[in-house]
């Protein structure tokens, strides 16, 4: 995965609550075989208005998406983080996500940033005309107005995201305690140390 | 060595920590990973986008089920014939692709051996008593009848296991559910498992594991035992787990990946240290009188929806939960029943005998059973029959049961998912009613508008020859 320090520009004001990840990326998107592509099919009910914010000229590939309560809540399916990074977010901010969607995000290299109401509605106001800059390092959200705010973030994750790290990466490099384990495993439990037919 | 008495699922996990982290978090070691088509084709991209490997294709096992459609898949000249859905082609193609790319044994879908990964894994001796057992599928719960620590995982957690064969895990709370006493005649282990979801409701199990003792549950066989354990995530819970035991070994030994000579009996060995020790404790208890189970069905569009056979349709109000209330209104609009109605009055048009809960050889013996020198009630359009594998379809055969399926007026498939859920072309119709023998009645599982009554091989066959929901007891 990329490193994650900041994600600066235009931020898409959506605001909506409780946004199901059936809208994120309706179920007939799910067949697919690869991540990419899933882009197409991002809020593709709300898209099918012409007029529609996703694509309008100001916050067609707009890094940030700011959100309101309960982002991403409904089925686990992880295609709804696929389909915001194939769509170039790759930060939403809102007052609360549900625990599987910020887990999904988090394991495919999308931050999540949670402020309070009334952070997020001086947020969609700025974001109408001008950029947002979220900075990880010092865990802050900006405008070009001073304007301010703090959000707080599991230190785990941000040391993931900060250096890029995803979770099969750093599982990888305790490779010596998994060998280790193997080992005691090939001499205590022999039967499940190997998955071979056995005549 | 005096140690702090344990249950049976701490046993396994301590067994299989690799590393225990500050925060709690464990290291956990995968002993057996099935995969299917649905949820491993973006697992496989990203190890090839980021150029890893198959850290164990010898624990892997990789069988296609549930987009496979269940007439034959050879024609007369032994070619494969296409798949009309071009999505599920694609599916079923990348897993073709996918596991000799990276070394993963792979059961064909016209192998004798091919079937749902739930049904394979039990019986061709992958999935073993005491092991940690992963799938991409929310039932893989299911072998937990053989005492083997079982869960689904989503797919970022498919490419860990693909690339480390481990997961990052905290340890859940447990919960014993023992059921005591002898089971009533017509009542089996999935009127069990429908009483438990009704008296734990859909989340009563979160946050735990669950162990299912007493008596009731240790008379069972281990096809019993896998259709209880199979349904752990309808109440919530992310395992379940039987204590293996001599049932257990039985049922074990000889299958093709079973252990076999000095290492069986160092298997059972171990196998008989995993129950639970006397005085370990749980983090809670329920007790359910097996006498309290009636051949059970569900009414609604949560398998929590749970009544006897011989109730009616409740009215929303006589819930005391008010959002409960509420789903009980949508339920019953979407089910098109009325509070009141007798489960017996329902009318069926379609019966699916089959799933990962129930398409076993004794469930299928057991809804031939209730078929033989019986036809299916002339309002019922459509019943299928869908052996779990292919090798219980074999022995079905041997067995004859599929002439009195045939004899019955129902369809006799090649095995998969089938009409379980909606992703091949066994469909219920909208706004048609289906006795089903799978594990999920919400809305729109076996079709956009189907209604789902959940309910046992038997029960299902008692519904297809009286054409409505019908006590099984009054047919024998
Ligand atoms: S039979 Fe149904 S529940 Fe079982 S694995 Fe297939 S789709 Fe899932």
């Amino acid at each position: 995965m990329e490193p994650l320090r900041e994600v600066a520009g235009r931020a898409i004001p959506f605001g909506a609550k409780n946004v199901d990840t059936d809208v994120i990326i309706p179920a007939h998107w799910l067949k697919t075989i690869t991540r990419d592509g899933l882009g197409q099919g991002a809020f593709e009910t709300l898209r099918a208005d012409p007029d529609n914010l996703f694509d309008s000229a100001n916050f067609k590939g707009a890094p940030i998406l700011i959100a309101g309560d309960n982002f991403g809540c409904g089925s686990s399916r992880e295609h709804a983080a696929w389909a915001l990074l194939d769509l170039g977010i790759t930060a939403v901010i809102a007052p609360s996500f549900s625990d599987i969607f910020s887990s999904n995000a988090f394991k495919n290299g999308i931050l999540t940033v949670v402020l309070p109401q009334s952070a997020i509605d001086r947020l969609m106001e700025v974001a109408q005309t001008d950029p947002v800059h979220i900075d990880l390092g010092s865990q802050t959200v900006t405008t070009p107005f001073q304007d301010r705010f703090e959000f707080e973030i599991d230190a785990f994750r941000k040391a993931c995201l900060l250096e890029g790290l995803d979770e099969v990466g750093l599982t990888l490099s305790r490779d010596s305690a998994i060998s280790a384990y193997e080992n005691r495993s090939r001499g205590q439990t022999p039967w499940l140390a190997t998955g071979e037919l056995v005549s | 060595m005096a140690s702090k008495p344990r249950t049976l699922y701490e046993k396994i996990w301590d067994a299989h920590v690799v590393e225990r982290r500050d925060d709690d978090t464990c290291l956990i070691y995968i002993d057996r990973h099935l995969v299917h088509e649905v949820t491993s084709p973006q697992a496989f991209e990203a190890l090839r986008l980021a150029g890893r490997t198959v850290r164990r294709p010898d624990l892997t096992l990789a069988v296609p089920d549930h987009n496979l459609p269940t007439t034959a898949r050879r024609d007369a000249a032994g070619l494969p014939i296409p798949i009309a859905d071009l999505e599920s082609a694609q599916q079923l193609a990348a897993l073709t692709r996918n596991a000799p790319e990276f070394g993963i044994r792979l059961i064909g879908d016209a192998d004798a051996e091919q079937g749902i990964v739930h049904v394979v894994g039990p019986e061709q001796g992958f999935s073993l008593p005491g092991a940690t057992i992963v799938c991409g599928d929310s039932h893989t719960a299911c072998h937990g009848g053989l005492g083997a620590l079982a869960f689904g995982i989503g797919t970022s957690e498919v490419e860990h296991v693909l690339a480390t064969q481990t997961l990052l895990l905290k340890q859940s709370k447990a919960m014993e559910v023992r059921v005591e006493g002898e089971l009533g005649p017509g009542v089996s282990a999935k009127d069990v498992v429908l009483h438990i979801t009704g008296v734990l409701r859909a989340s009563g199990g979160t946050g735990y594991v669950i162990e299912y003792t007493g008596s009731a549950i240790r008379d069972l066989s281990v096809e019993g035992r896998l259709t209880i354990s199979n349904m752990a995530i309808e109440h919530g819970a992310r395992a379940g787990l039987i204590a293996p035991d001599e049932v257990t070994f039985a049922y074990v030994k000889g299958r093709p990946y079973a252990p076999k000579g000095a290492e069986w009996d160092a298997a059972v060995t171990w196998w008989r240290t995993l129950a639970t020790d006397p005085g370990a404790s749980y983090d809670k208890v329920v007790v359910i009188d097996a006498a309290d189970i009636a051949p059970s069905v569900t009414w609604g569009t949560s398998p929590e929806d749970v009544l006897p056979i011989t109730g009616f349709v409740p009215a929303p109000e006589s819930f005391a939960d008010p959002s409960k209330q509420d789903a009980a209104r949508k339920s019953l609009a979407y089910m098109g029943l009325m509070a009141g109605q007798k489960l017996t009055d329902i009318e069926v048009q379609n019966v699916f005998i089959g799933s990962c809960t129930n398409s076993r050889i004794e469930d299928l013996r057991a809804a031939a059973a209730v078929l033989k020198g019986r036809t299916k009630a002339a309002n019922v359009r459509w019943a299928i029959a869908v052996p779990g594998s292919g090798l219980v379809k074999r022995q079905a055969e041997a067995e004859g049961l599929d002439q009195i399926f045939l004899a019955a007026g129902f369809e006799w498939r090649e095995p998969g998912c089938s009409a379980c859920l909606a992703m091949n072309p066994d469909k219920v119709p909208a706004g048609e009613r289906c006795a089903s023998t799978s594990n999920r009645n919400f809305v729109g599982r076996q079709g956009p508008g189907a209604r789902t009554h959940l309910l046992s091989p038997a029960m299902a066959a008692a519904a297809a020859v009286t054409g409505r929901l019908a006590d099984v007891r009054e047919l024998s």
